[in-house]
């Protein structure tokens, strides 16, 4: 009985988190990015500098009309925002936010969560042609192309964390984890933040979705709650990308005076995400979208040689200190 | 030596010092703006002044000034003969035609025309932009006070012309001119302040009567009274 009491409150608070947090970010960016353009942002919603303005975004949505094109794959159509958004929630299960606090603890954690985050990126592909418009089959090949280019040295910098830790396990990964790394796998960090960034097609790297060109790409035809839900799994995406990047690169729950207070690590766990969740927004103001082929080349040439440096880097280390 | 990655800093740099800085953004209906001096929002009517001259409906490049009005008779005072005078029915300005350049104010010899900062008339229906001289003279209330002279600018005349007056009544010759309706006390005012016979200098079309007297006798412009120049002649 307790045992089943237990998987509903982490289930609940898993949940939670994947609804709160997204709308947290939603709305720094709302305001950060306002305040970075000289601007003020939303002021209006909720009556407090517009805190409440997604609210009123997701009350907006709830009431529009839910339109499929007519030539469309109905059922591919309707599907693809679940595909693009579920993925998310289920890696939040998995990754760790304290030294006991984890949705669940897998062995082959951080095989699983990468293998996971792989399949969001494909809501944005069968939008893309399940939409019948040329705008949204073009968004979703460059989404594709993306994928493919960015995958490898995401998982490529994955692995040098999982080598240096000598486990897949997350929460092992965190413990096993030393201030001195931040240094040794400080170009993995990089490479790993900067390809999430990309599977996540934000700016700079939002090519696939490059509205002043093609139209939000594959997202041209959603209109109402499902293209919320594309939203909710780009901010979605933010939380996990800057999660996973604490867990994996800056220790996630690790920090001053955790020792004392475990109860700490939660809030450096949520301390360090957020961090990095203000650092993705502040890359969207600051850098203009690349383009198709700067994109490329940025995997192939810049972040791969990168990421397989990283890994031989790792070996070396790994082997002399042990 | 240039460093690579230093543009990229760079940019980060100027949004984050941008984030650090307060918006410039103007809070409109909550907030109002503070207009410069001299905005041009509304153009006022102060009635009083108004001679029915015509001039501003003459020299309006858009011709959306509409005046009409009547005479009327003033009774003799005892000892004099019986004077006309103009009385406003209507001036209306139609501001869907009005191009803001102010030549009616600048034309307005006798100050009925003022620029109020006001902005706020916006209507549904462009034929509701046609105010008349209730609407316009409500904006009086708005016109800001003139702004202060240049101190390293040339003094105005009429101040000179009023010191010159104070002097003169403070020698004790009085008031050089006799009051020929024998109305107005000596003693009481240093300058005249109504033009008692008509000043041949002023601009006037011939057809129409303006040398009047405007009807309070005085031109004000938000409550500062000053002194025509005639006492000079």
């Amino acid at each position: 009985m307790t045992e089943a009491l237990e998987v509903v409150l982490r289930i609940v608070l898993v949940l939670g988190a994947f609804l709160v947090l997204p709308l947290l970010v939603g709305q720094t960016e709302h305001k950060a990015m306002a305040h970075m353009q000289s601007r003020l942002g939303p002021m209006y919603a909720g009556g407090f500098h517009g805190w409440a303005q997604l609210v009123a975004d997701g009350v907006k949505f709830a009431q529009k009309e839910d339109v499929v094109p007519a030539a469309a794959d109905r059922t591919v159509f309707k599907l693809a925002p679940a595909v693009a958004l579920i993925p998310y929630l289920v890696v939040l299960v998995a990754i760790p936010v304290g030294p006991d606090w984890v949705g669940h603890d897998l062995d082959a954690g951080l095989f699983f969560v990468l293998a996971v985050m792989g399949i969001g990126v494909l809501g944005s592909l069968m939008a893309g042609w399940a939409s019948a418009n040329k705008f949204s089959l073009l968004g979703g090949l460059r989404s594709a192309a993306q994928l493919m280019a960015y995958e490898l040295p995401f998982i490529l910098a994955a692995a040098s964390v999982a080598m240096a830790a000598g486990t897949l396990s997350l929460p092992a990964i965190v413990e096993a984890w030393e201030p001195w790394w931040l240094v040794w796998q400080l170009p993995g960090a990089v490479v790993f933040f900067v390809a999430g960034l990309a599977e996540l097609q934000r700016p700079p790297f939002d090519m696939p979705v490059a509205d002043s060109e093609i139209i939000f790409g594959a997202y041209t035809e959603y209109t109402g709650l499902r293209f919320a839900l594309f939203l909710l799994a780009e901010y979605a995406g933010i939380v996990v990308l800057s999660a996973l990047t604490t867990v994996l690169f800056l220790g996630g729950w690790r920090g001053p005076f955790v020792d004392e207070l475990p109860a700490l690590g939660v809030v450096w766990t949520l301390v360090k995400t957020m961090a990095l969740a203000f650092v993705v927004i502040w890359l969207r103001v600051a850098y203009p979208r690349l383009r198709e082929d700067q994109l490329q080349r940025l995997a192939w040439q810049g972040l791969v040689p990168l990421a397989l440096g990283q890994l031989a880097l790792t070996g070396v280390v790994a082997v002399v200190v042990a | 030596m240039k460093i690579p990655g230093a543009g990229l800093a760079k940019g980060l740099a100027v949004t984050m010092r941008t984030m650090t800085r307060r918006s410039v953004t103007g809070q409109y209906p909550d907030v109002k703006p503070e207009l410069p001096p001299r905005s041009r929002g509304v153009i006022a009517l102060l009635e009083e002044n108004c001679t029915v001259c015509m001039l501003c409906a003459r020299e309006c490049p858009d011709w959306c000034i509409y005046i009409d009005s009547h005479k009327e008779t003033i009774p003799a005072p005892p000892g004099g003969r019986e004077r006309q005078r103009n009385v406003l029915d209507r001036f209306d300005i139609d501001f869907s035609l009005c191009m803001y350049c102010g030549i009616c104010i600048e034309a307005c010899p006798f100050d009925a025309l003022f620029w109020s900062p006001e902005f706020e008339y916006a209507e549904l229906d462009i034929r509701d932009l046609t105010h008349g001289k209730e609407r316009l003279g409500e904006w009086m209330a708005t016109v800001p006070p003139p702004p202060a002279h240049d101190d390293s600018g040339i003094r105005p005349k009429e101040l000179e012309s009023a010191a010159a007056a104070l002097a003169k009544t403070a020698a004790g010759a009085g008031p050089e001119r006799p009051s020929r309706h024998g109305r107005e006390a000596e003693a009481a005012a240093p300058a005249p302040a109504e033009p008692v016979e008509p000043a041949p200098a002023e601009p006037v079309t011939p057809e129409v009567a303006a040398p009047e007297a405007p009807p309070t006798g005085r031109r004000s412009l938000g409550g500062v009274v000053w002194a025509p120049e005639e006492d000079e002649r």
